[in-house]
């Protein structure tokens, strides 16, 4: 197989045959899915992280 | 609080939905082979799936007219609306809408139905051609 | 045996995590770069569906893991009822929200699919009504946990919640074949040859690695959260956070 043998443009690949819109919101919302749990994880655990800090404190 | 809401909302919600799908659901579509049997409800819109004839798609003005099969039994469907992109003769369809007195099925709703195979389109030439070659006829797809 | 219960308490499980989750992270990055590099740009576009097709190399693997994880989910949780062990329970939580995400997810890449391809955004068809149900049930499984102010009342509860609805997952997987349904059997199982070009295949194969890494990955970061939050007056949690 050789490397994109169908490749003809930037242009052409964005439009994605006429299906950009379906082809590339569906990656973005999977991609936007991924950010958004990253994000919530890394503040929920920062959360955790100091309220065992303060019952340390009080201890 | 809110939770329980959400919990009990959700439960139901998804109850419902099981409800409705074992009720009338299960089955998306009937073949025309059960219209033909006199299986198909008589006033009121079911769908019926099967394949488009080969030949059979006339396009005058805004009414469409096609003819579904199953290769055993055929119902010929009146539509007037815009096509799904799948819609293509030897292709898998669904229509929704009712049979009038004449046996013809008055479509309010055609929808494509795809198979599982994916392949580059010179494949897919080459299978045809292949097909065409070995003598037999093209085969229809799988109906479901 | 021994050394795998040796990780079955939190507190060795959480360093254990803490290890494990940038490799995962950087796995599943590379990984997805791969799988779509591979899928959009050296994979062919499809004889019927032209270009439109692509949407597949994220919806079957979001669609394959929204089962897979409520499985593992319902396997853990099933645990934590028999064994009574707090882990096991933990593990279960943590897997609900990112099951719940790729159900999320599945629907509406299908729906993005369905469009164009059949014609509607949604139709009542058993596959889709009951992936719409497994969404259901993850949120159910959610919120009959935090309804609940006992944790391990509010585990039990779940638990059997999750596992009564694990029946719907082989019900998802063989609705189309069970049923006549819109939506199209499946490409690629056990019992037959994949119906894909191979370029095609390798694409949704590496996407699917991508998407177990990541899922992988945030189940263990979310394990940890969990951990810090309910054993957070243990004294070991107290050296565990600098």
């Amino acid at each position: 197989m050789p490397w994109n043998s169908h490749w003809v443009g930037v242009a052409d690949f964005l439009a994605m045959g006429g299906y950009a819109s379906y082809v590339w919101i569906s990656i973005g919302a999977c991609a936007l899915a991924v950010l958004i749990e990253s994000l919530q994880l890394r503040r929920r655990h920062r959360a955790a992280a100091r309220r065992v800090s303060q019952l340390r404190g009080e201890a | 609080m809110g939770w329980i809401a959400v919990g009990v909302l959700s439960l139901g919600v998804a109850t419902a939905f099981t409800l409705k799908a074992f009720n009338s659901n299960l089955v998306f579509f009937i073949t025309p082979t059960q219209v033909a049997a006199g299986e198909a409800p008589q006033a009121r819109v079911f769908r019926v799936g099967g394949l488009v004839k080969s030949g059979s798609v006339d396009r005058s003005e805004m009414t469409v007219r096609f003819v579904i099969t199953d290769t055993a039994k055929e119902v010929p469907v009146q539509y007037q609306g815009i096509l799904p992109d799948l819609f293509r003769e030897g292709k898998g369809v669904v229509a929704q809408g009712k049979l009038d007195g004449q046996g013809r099925f008055i479509a309010s709703e055609v929808l494509a139905k795809h198979d599982e195979n994916y392949m580059p389109p010179e494949a897919s030439h080459a299978l045809a051609q292949a097909r065409n070659q070995a003598g037999t006829p093209p085969q229809p797809e799988r109906t479901p | 045996m021994n050394r795998w219960l040796h990780f079955a308490s939190p507190q060795r499980f959480y360093p254990l995590a803490g290890r494990l989750m940038p490799w995962l992270v950087v796995s599943a990055a590379l990984l997805a770069l791969a799988g779509l590099a591979i899928g959009l740009l050296i994979a062919p576009s499809d004889a019927q569906q032209g270009e439109g097709y692509r949407i597949i190399f994220v919806h079957v693997p979001a669609s394959w893991m929204s089962m897979f994880i409520y499985l593992v989910m319902a396997f853990w949780a099933g645990v934590g009822l028999v064994l009574n062990t707090r882990l096991s329970s933990m593990m279960a939580q943590a897997l609900a929200p990112t099951g719940a995400m790729f159900a999320l997810l599945s629907l509406l890449t299908g729906a993005l699919w369905g469009k164009p391809m059949w014609g509607a955004w949604w139709v009542w068809d058993a596959r889709l009504t009951s992936e719409l149900i497994l969404l259901f049930l993850y949120l159910g499984f959610i919120a009959l946990y935090s309804s609940i102010e006992d944790p391990s009342r509010a585990d039990r509860a779940s638990a059997v919640l999750a596992l009564v609805g694990a029946v719907n997952v082989p019900i998802i997987y063989f609705s189309v074949k069970w049923w006549s349904t819109l939506h199209q059997g499946a490409s690629v199982s056990l019992t037959r040859s994949p119906s894909m070009a191979v370029t095609m295949l390798w694409g949704m194969g590496i996407m699917v690695l991508a998407f177990w890494a990541y899922a992988i990955a945030v189940a263990l970061a979310r394990v940890r959260c969990i951990i810090l939050e309910r054993e957070a007056r243990a004294e070991w949690v107290k050296y565990a956070v600098e």
